[in-house]
Parts: C-alpha cells; structure tokens; sequence
C-alpha cells in the first residue's frame, strides 16, 4: 500500500480504493514515517542526469544495474497521503462487496499482519482468488483463512517470504540471545525496524524474556514520529487479532503485553531522539528505530554514535534490505552485526502445503517462483511445485487465464417460472421451453413473463401493409423426435384424410394425400410437407405432425 | 408459496425482554433473548415452550442472533442456552460477547443474593452459555449453513450493538435492534445500506417523540445538574454502567473542566472503571471524533468522575437538610452520582434513591427510558408516594427530571432508517402499542408498505415470491444483449431458450445446446407450397418479378435473387417452375421451415394475390 499516493494522486485514478481498517491506520503510520524521515533531511538539488540510459552504462556498479530508474519518483507529501487515504472504503473480512453488479469481491484474513487481507474476485461461475503475503504461523494477526480460498479456478500467488532458508522461530531466539548477550556485556543494541509488524511479536518476547535473561533494568526505546500511535493502535484492533489476544479483552485487558512494558517504564517510546529522550538517555540500552535501509531516519544517529565500538551490536530483523549493502557506507564497522531476519511469509514448503490443501484449478505466480533463486540454482526445493504447473507472468506482461466464462446468472420472476411446464426427457433431467423478456439493469438480468399480445385494435384504422409482415425475429422452438408413421396414417385417418398411400423410402417414408395433391416426406430428423397454397390444409396437417414432436 | 413468518415472543406491543423469532426460506431464527425489567415471575423471561413444548430447542432454532448487550435483549440468554437447552450457534459482536457476561453476572447477582431468587442460572451456566457465542464483524457476511447467512450492520445505541440481515436465498430480514439515528458523544449513527428486504423489523421506542437538537437537551441536562448543585442540592442519576452512562460522563466532564467545578462526580463503583476500560480497547465502535483523538486523549479516562464507596451516600453532605446536624462539612461532599441500574428497579440506584428523596433540594435525573413496573417508570408518571417492601411507604419529594438521553431513533430516525433499508413490508416491536399504531400509518402513508405490530405470541405471516436464480449460457446471454441494443430494442423482445433441470441444477441455454447436450437430433419440419401464378413468361422472368415485388413489400427483409434464379427471403427459398400442363402458368414453389412459419405463411398469402403488372 505504501505507493498507493503515486496512483490515486498522479494517474488520474476515479475509482474506489478497498482496505481493511487497521489496514488505512497501520499504513497511514508507515507513510507518515517515511515521508517524516524524508523531509528531515531536505535536498537542495537531486542529480538527475544519470538517468539517462547512456549515461548510467557507464556508471560503477549498483548503479549501473539498477533498473527502470526513469520511473524512480520522489517521495509523496503527507498531503498526497491524506488525499489518498481519503479515497479508501473501509472493508471487514468476509465483506462481499458488489462491483457494478457483475463481481464480487471479499477480503480474507491472510494472517501476515494486522488487518492484511488476500482477496477474492468472483462471479457466479468463476473464482479468482488473489494471494499475497499470507502467513500460516501464529503470530499476532488472525490467522489466515484457508477454507474460503477452496474452489478456485485461479490462484494468483505472490508475496512469498524472501527469505526462504530461514526459519522465524530460530530468528527470534537468535535475536533474543544475541540481544542479551551484548547487554550483558555492557553493550548496546540497535534493531532497524519498521514502526508496526514484526516489532510487536519482539516485544512480546522480550517481554517474556528479559526476566529470565536478567534484563529488567534494561532500558528499551522505541523512537519513531509514530511510535505512541503505532503501540496504541495495536491495542484497539482486537477484533484482527489472534484468538489468543482476542480473549484478553474480555477481561478486560489490552492484547499486547508491551502496554504492560510501557507501565512499568521498561518500555519507552519518543516521537525522535530529540527533546525528552536526550534527557531519559541511559546505555547499555536496546533501541528500535527506522529506516531498516539505514539509509535516512534516526537509526542513522546511532550507526555513527555505536559503530566504532565492538561492544555494541546491531542487528537486522527485517528481511527487506540486503544488510551488507545497508552496513556499506558505514565501514569500517567495529560494532557487531548480527543478521536474523524475520520473514513470516509463506515459504515454498508451507505453499505447497496451501495448494493440496486449497486446490485450485490453475496457479498464476511472479516467474522468479517457477524457478530456484539464482544463486542457489541446485535447490529445487525453492520454487513452486504444482499440478498444473504454476502459469508465470512478467513485469508489464499481460496473461491470458485459461478459463471461458460459459455461464451467467439470471433470475426467473416467479410468475414466469410458474408459467412453465416441464418434461421429463431422460431420467433424472426434465426441460422447459422459455419464452421471456429479458431485462438487464446494473448488469443483472431479470426473465419476465412475456406481454400479452396487443389486442388488435378495431379495423377502423387503414391498414398498412407492412404491418401484416410478421416480425422474423420471434423464434419457434427447435423439434426433436421421429414420426411413427402408421400411427400418424392412423390420426390422419381420424381427422378424415383419406386416400392415404404410404411408400417406403431408402431413409424413411412417404405418406400421399391423393385427394389433396399433398406429399408428405418423414425421415429419421426431418418431415417435409409439399402441398398446394391451401393455408387451411397446410396448418392443419402441420399440427398434426407437431403432436409428435417436442419443443424446445 | 415461499413466506416469512414473525412471532415475538416478547417486545410485541412491549418495551423488555426482546425475542421475536423469524422463519425465513424454511430456516428459523431467535433475535435477541431478553428479559424483562418489571416482571420478577415467569413472565420475566419468553415463553420459550412456544417453540416447542418437548424436544430440545436445537431442533427448531438454526441460529440466535443478540444484537447489543442490554439485559431487555440478552437477560434469558443462559435461561434459554443452559437451562432450557440450545446448543446451536448464538451470533454477536464483539463488545456485545465481552460485555454481556458481566451484566449477566450483574444481574445475577441481583436477583439471587440480594432478592434470594431460587432456581436462578448460575455463574458457570453464564461461562456455559458464552461458549456458545460466535463473534461477527460488521459488514461480514457470516455464513450460518449453506443457505443462511447473516450480516452485522452499525447500529449506535449502545458500544457494539448492531442490526443484522438475515438472508436465505433472495428472502431477506433485516432486524434493527435498538439503533440511534444521530451520532453522540460517543458512538456513531446507525447505517445500513439499500438492501431491500423482504422485511423490516424495527424498535419503535419513540414511536411519537420527535426530540429536539442534542445540543438542547444537553444543555438543559448541565443547566439543571448545575443549578442544584449550586444551591447545595444532591443529584442522582440513575444509569445503566455501560452506554448512556459513558456518554453523560463525557458530557459532565467536559462541561466541569470548562467551568472549572470542584464538586466531585461519583460513579457507583463495581463496574464503571471496567466499563471504561472496555471502550478504551474498542474504540473502533465509537464515533469519529474518538477514534481521530485517541492517542492524544482517551475521552474515556476522565478526571472529575471517582469511583464511588457505599458508605457515602449516608454522610451527610455540605448542605443536607438534618435540622439537627446543620450543614457538616465533614466526609466528601457528595453531590453527583451515576448510579446503577438506570431504571430504579434494584440495586444502588434505589438505595441512594430512597435515602435522598424526601428533600425537594434533590433532584433525580432519569436519563432513559423506564419499563413499566419499575420504580423509575412510577415516579416519572407523577407517582409521589410508593410502596416499597415491607409496606413501607416513600414519599418523594424531591424534582424528577425526565431528559429523553436514550440513545434510541425517534420518530424521525425511524423513518430514515426505513428510508435507507427500503423494505418491501415494516414490523413494529419493542414500543407501546397506542404509539406503535401512530407509527404504523405513518409509514404506511409515507412509504406505502404494509406494516405490521404483532402483539406477543401473535404471528405475522408474509408471502413472498423469490425469483428464481438460474444459470444462463453466455453464448445466449451475449446473442439476446447484442440484439437488444438494436435500434428498434424499444420493443419488448422475446428470448427463447430451454431450461434444463437436473437434480438442483438449472441451466438456461439455447435450444439447439440443449438438444446437443441432451443428445437429441432437430428435427426439421420442412413446408413447401406451390402457388400457381398466370405468367406467360419464361421462368427466370417470373423469378425476376417475385424478387422485385418481395423487395418493394419486404423493406425489412433481407431478399435476395440468387445466380441460380430462385429467390430468397431470410432463409426461404421461392423457386419457379413452368406448369407441366398449361404452360401460361408458373408454380411458385415456396420452401420454409418451422421456425420461418410465419413468414413462409404470410409470403404464400402474399404471392396468392398475384403480382403486380409490369410496368
């Protein structure tokens, strides 16, 4: 969601932008972190030249290697932010909510974080159900719903963990370890975190932790322009939250133990390191603060202040940023760095897991899923393996899902459906013809019954002569069935036809009116009646013959 | 005929104990199992063997819906659940689940230790019951069975009430609850969207009142609180401890800090701070303005308003009228006090009630609505003298403010609300009936819908005709949509096509697929008529006039000559041929199927008159 400013604000984008509340709230946070971090440190110029594709070539490596830097953008205002946010309609999970009457559309718990949502775009025939960052551990959020992914026909499947070789149980008694051990030593600890996620499960370790590692005098930090928010908002959003932390506040008490940190002051948070927490300032101490890239934020402060001392220790629990490459303008580094990063995402063993499980007909995914990262090409363990194999698409691609839409759904006015006379044809199956009016409003149709005809009215008027000419366009019924031929011989005769010949033909037969100079051909799947212009004799014998045949 | 059918089991013509049970598309459903504030015999509680005299409720009820955690909603909810027996699911929100147990236990406690009731549920029949509890979202689509699905909707009144809709198929209800129309100081308005049910059931408390501006009755509210306490008297107000109650205390809190007051609000003790802390973890059921100012401020943690000690209503406070005594100005000066339970009938609320009425320096200030049979609902009938247990006999001598602060619809939100819902037919419940009947032809004239007000154990019977959902062949679909935008689509347009029915499964497709499906062959029915024509001519010729003539009659057809020298009309084929015996005569051989019958018909009539003469 994080970019969303640069559609709804640049595009020229009318539509309705869908999220669940915690969703707006939590990603409100994370933009206004950004965009705070960003305009601390305003820049008089930007080099902009470098750009250029023929300059860039020949530019030194990462440089050189970055791609589509034409549609690198700057940074959003908070403005654009509340501009965009403003276009959002709130949705819960299990919402349906109607699209122009033609699909429906339902967030899911996908159990990542705090109101993150896969979604489902249906009609009444098909299913496509849209998953990305979904997690199956049991963290914070509600856990992910699996069961209402069943029965798609498509399966589009993104956000995976990056971090496919690590496990998140070991990462976090990893960080705990680590994190006690330099305290311990008299050192500090800087974790580079996101204001909202992850950091809510670390304090809650930490929470239970820090007693048993003989840490409560510790001080913790959390520095960050929406650090008060962030912990406050986690505590009113029960109702997205794990089973676990839902019963809390029934007793009532507020779901995350980090209120509980904050109480007893062993947990503290500033909106910057300026002002109350120079003053507060105690080390050893453990700070979280952003950005993770290190690149811009107040982390920055304290990779200076600490890095030259092996005492300290940072450590890298978000797994969006290389560290090498975070930590590179900072060496040489005495500090200690320790890399455990906490992915929750699905991993390729849990995505397989979810696909026997859910079952859909087709899977759409990113191509980098179809095939080992590239660096570890020998592990064939790290893609998507699926039955059919997973159909993969491209930046900018345009995939065509290998489905025909054949139905649709249309009601039948009661009235109507009562007007209709069913036929058993085979076992099991009966059929009824349906002449109707078909009315399409917001793109849902509607069968009525059909007018009465007009009565004709009175033979003042002259008649036109166009108007005796019958509309082509209303449709008989299709026939289907054969003709007995004594049995019809036999109703001719009872109708008083006489004078009636039959003769064998190579495909059927041939019934003679002599009387009425009238040929009458039956095969298998055709009758053809030839007689002279003799309207009355004509409709007649056509009646007859459609005794013993079915409509359709 | 498919038919909803309503019957309340309380609430019918009745303001308490709210149960009224729908069936709807073969499903049956209990909303709201309450009990009722005047009654302390069996007519407290439904008369749930309505449902069935023997056999377990389970059988017969699909699902129980409460929509807020008001006793006159969920009061019988653990009689109904544990003792009666129900095992199946019973649907609320969240709030309402944390909430509702406690009042229960609340009441409870009431009823059998301080009345000494017998045969009253116990403690662990309310954990019981809870467990039966499924939480909703709002908006969720909550699917119930395969057919029945129920949906929450934003209802005000109270932190997490909520309407429901309850749908099987194209049937639906939609069942308000107690709702509020206009947002107060701490919950929003209720909404729903145009969902046009089959049916509206809506509270009807304040049928006839249509209530001035909030903003009136809020400061008249502080004007009368103010001028007593100024001249030393004491004000009670009654409450229940969660709702009305949080919202006067924004109210007063605001309105001390603004005029800087000393004099201590008290809040009976017991639930409040627990009730606070409630809207504290759901803010995100409260109004706008909350939710914006949280962090900063949680309106819910207040300065001026103290938890309250029972010994305190008997010290004297700075100017209590005991000749003897003068005005001590010993123990706290107790002057504002919510108490507990907001209609009189029990508990704190009567206690300081019947210690303070006998000065008419006092005053109480009934915030809400009174049942019938409290002592809440007496006093503000201008009853001055009551009978309270043990013959005793009160007499009341100090002010009864009534101040409308119930946060249910009026009259005017009434409508609205059936405005937004658009229901085909409206059931008034949970009012009184000469009111209801007001409220009945209003809405009858102004909306032209049926509507209904059953008293108890009354049923109101509704037929409906669902249409029928069916599926419909795109390939049909597409042909009659691209020929109806047609210039000529102004007239109805028939669309013909074969349902298939199998098992449940119905298709709407086009008859040649249905015979292909079915594997059956067409059938061609084929008509060839001669028409005898004077005509000298050579064939060809006769052929040529025909398709001259049918072009200049058929404007809208497609004619054609073709090399072969016939003539066709749409897809009917007029052939010449020489008579074989008078050679002045040509035979018109005109070729149709059955499904060209009635141009075939009219063409034969056509050529029948003969051609016009060449000019």
């Amino acid at each position: 969601m994080m970019a969303l400013p640069y559609i709804t604000e640049h595009t020229g984008f009318t539509g309705t932008v869908y999220a669940t509340e915690p969703t707006v709230q939590i990603g409100r946070l994370l933009m206004e972190e950004l965009v705070n971090f960003i305009e601390r440190v305003p820049k008089a110029q930007s080099a902009s030249l470098w750009k250029n594709k023929d300059t860039q070539r020949l530019l030194p490596s990462p440089l050189k290697d970055a791609v589509e830097v034409s549609t690198w953008r700057r940074c959003y205002t908070m403005q654009e932010v509340n501009s965009a946010l403003s276009k959002i309609q709130l949705v819960g999970y299990s919402q349906k909510i109607e699209l122009f009457g033609a699909v429906q559309v339902t967030p899911l718990s996908s159990g990542y974080a705090l109101g993150s949502s896969n979604w489902i775009i249906q009609s009444h025939y098909e299913k496509v159900s849209y998953v990305s960052g979904s997690s199956l551990l049991t963290t914070h959020p509600q856990p992910m719903d699996q069961a209402s992914l069943k029965n798609s026909d498509v399966l589009i499947l993104t956000g995976l963990t990056q971090i496919p070789t690590a496990n998140p149980d070991g990462m976090v008694g990893e960080f705990c370890s680590n994190l006690a051990l330099t305290v311990r030593n008299g050192g500090n600890v800087l974790v580079p975190c996101y204001p909202s996620g992850v950091i809510y499960d670390l304090l809650e370790c930490l929470y239970q932790y820090i007693d048993s590692a003989g840490l409560s005098s510790i001080p913790f930090y959390f520095i960050s322009p929406v650090a008060n928010s962030s912990l406050e908002f986690s505590q009113i959003f029960a109702e997205w939250l794990c089973h676990n932390k839902q019963t809390k506040v029934y007793l009532p008490e507020p779901p995350f133990p980090h209120a509980e940190l904050i109480q007893t002051n062993k947990l503290k948070h500033y909106p910057s390191i300026h002002g109350d927490f120079s003053n507060d300032f105690r080390q050893p101490c453990v700070v979280f603060t952003g950005h993770p890239s290190l690149r811009f934020g107040d982390v920055v402060h304290f990779m200076e202040l600490w890095g030259k001392s092996s005492l300290n220790t940072v450590i890298f629990t978000e797994p969006d940023f290389s560290y090498l490459e975070a930590l590179a303008p900072y060496q040489p580094l005495a500090m200690k760095c320790i890399y455990c990063p906490i992915d929750t995402r699905l991993n390729f063993i849990q995505v397989s897991k979810l696909l026997k499980e859910v079952q859909p007909l087709h899977v759409v995914c990113p191509e980098q899923y179809t095939q080992p990262p590239p660096a570890q090409s020998h592990r064939v363990d790290l893609m998507i393996d699926c039955q059919p194999p997973a159909m993969s698409y491209r930046r900018a691609e345009v995939l065509a899902l290998p489905f025909r839409r054949r139905y649709e759904k249309i009601e039948i006015m009661p009235e109507l459906a009562d007007s209709l006379v069913p036929m058993e044809i085979k076992p099991g199956i009966s059929l009824a013809t349906v002449s109707a009016v078909l009315h399409t409003k917001d793109n849902k149709h509607v069968l009525q019954p059909p007018p009465r005809p007009a009565q004709p009215t009175g033979g003042k008027k002259r008649k036109r002569p166009s108007d005796d000419i019958p509309d082509c366009k209303v449709l008989k019924p299709l026939l289907s069935g054969s003709i007995p031929v004594e049995q019809f011989v036999q109703t001719l005769e009872k109708h008083g036809f006489s004078d009636i010949k039959v003769e064998d033909t190579a495909k059927g037969h041939i019934v003679l009116l002599q009387e009425a100079e009238t040929l009458i051909q039956i095969e298998e799947d055709s009758t053809h009646i030839i007689c002279d212009n003799d309207e009355v004799l004509r409709v007649r014998l056509r009646d007859l013959v459609l005794k013993f045949l079915q409509k359709f | 005929m498919p038919e909803i059918r309503v019957t309340p089991l309380g609430a019918g013509q009745d303001v308490g104990r709210s149960c009224i049970l729908v069936s709807i598309g073969g499903k049956n459903v209990m909303l709201d199992c309450g009990m009722h504030m005047g009654f302390s015999d069996d007519r407290r509680f439904p008369d749930f063997s309505y449902i069935t005299r023997n056999g377990r409720l389970t059988d017969f009820l699909d699902c129980v819906i409460i929509s807020h955690f008001h006793l006159d909603h969920c009061g019988a909810l653990p009689y109904f659940s544990e003792m009666v027996g129900y095992d199946g699911p019973i649907y609320m929100t969240q709030p309402t689940q944390a909430i509702c147990p406690i009042l229960l236990e609340d009441y409870r406690k009431i009823a059998v230790d301080k009345k000494g009731e017998a045969n009253f549920f116990t403690s662990q029949m309310i954990k019981d019951c809870m467990k039966k509890v499924v939480a909703v979202h709002l908006h969720q689509t909550v699917q119930v069975d395969d057919e029945l699905e129920i949906k929450a909707y934003y209802a005000g009144h109270v932190l997490g009430a909520a309407m429901f809709q309850i749908k099987v198929g194209s049937e639906s209800v939609v069942y308000t609850g107690d709702y509020n129309m206009t947002p107060d100081r701490h919950l929003g308005a209720a909404w729903i969207d145009k969902c046009r049910p089959n049916l509206l059931i809506t509270e009807s408390t304040y049928a006839t009142t249509i209530r001035d501006s909030k903003r009136c009755r809020e400061r008249d509210f502080l004007k009368k609180v103010h001028e007593t306490v100024e001249r030393g008297g004491k004000v009670l107000i009654p409450v229940f401890a969660l709702g009305r109650a949080q919202e006067l205390c924004i109210l007063l809190e605001t309105f001390w800090e603004r005029m800087d007051l000393k004099a201590p609000i008290y809040f009976s003790t017991g639930l409040t701070e627990k009730a606070n802390h409630y809207y504290k973890l759901f803010i995100p059921w409260t109004n706008q303005k909350i939710r914006k100012t949280f962090v900063q401020r949680n309106m819910f943690e207040f300065k001026h308003i103290k938890a309250f000690d029972r010994a305190f209503a008997d010290s004297p406070g700075p100017m209590v009228r005991s000749g003897l005594r003068g005005p001590a100005r010993l123990g706290p000066c107790l002057q504002v006090v919510f108490a507990t339970p907001g209609m009189l009938h029990a508990g704190q609320s009567l206690q300081i009630f019947r210690k303070w009425a006998g000065s008419e320096r006092n005053m109480v200030i009934m915030p809400g609505y009174c049942v019938q049979g409290t002592v809440g609902h007496k006093i503000l009938s201008g009853q001055r003298k009551l009978e309270m247990e043990g013959r005793q006999v009160l007499e009341v001598k100090m002010q009864v403010e009534y101040m409308s602060f119930s946060a249910h619809a009026d009259a005017k939100g009434i409508m609205q609300l059936v405005g937004q819902a658009e229901p085909e037919n409206v059931l008034l419940v949970h009012g009184e009936a000469k009111k209801m009947e007001f409220l009945k032809q209003k809405i009858e004239q102004e909306f032209r819908v049926s509507c209904y007000m059953p008293a108890n154990g009354e049923t109101v019977t509704l037929s409906t005709s669902p249409s029928i959902p069916v599926g419909i062949s795109l390939g049909l679909l597409k042909r009659e949509m691209a020929q109806g935008l047609l210039p000529d689509a102004k007239k109805p347009r028939l669309l013909h096509g074969t349902l298939i029915m199998k098992d449940s499964n119905f298709r709407l497709v086009s008859s040649e697929q249905a015979l292909k499906e079915l594997g059956l062959a067409e059938h061609q029915l084929r008509f060839t008529c001669r028409v005898h024509l004077h005509d000298t001519r050579k064939e060809q010729e006769t052929a040529l006039r025909v398709y001259s003539h049918l072009k200049s009659v058929l404007k809208d057809h497609c004619v054609q000559h073709l090399p072969d020298g016939s003539v066709t009309v749409e897809s009917i084929l007029i052939q010449a041929a020489a008579h074989s015996e008078d050679p002045s005569t040509k035979v018109l051989l005109v070729s149709w199927t059955y499904q060209d019958e009635e141009l075939g018909s009219y063409l034969t009539s056509l050529l029948k008159k003969g051609l016009p003469q060449a000019s």
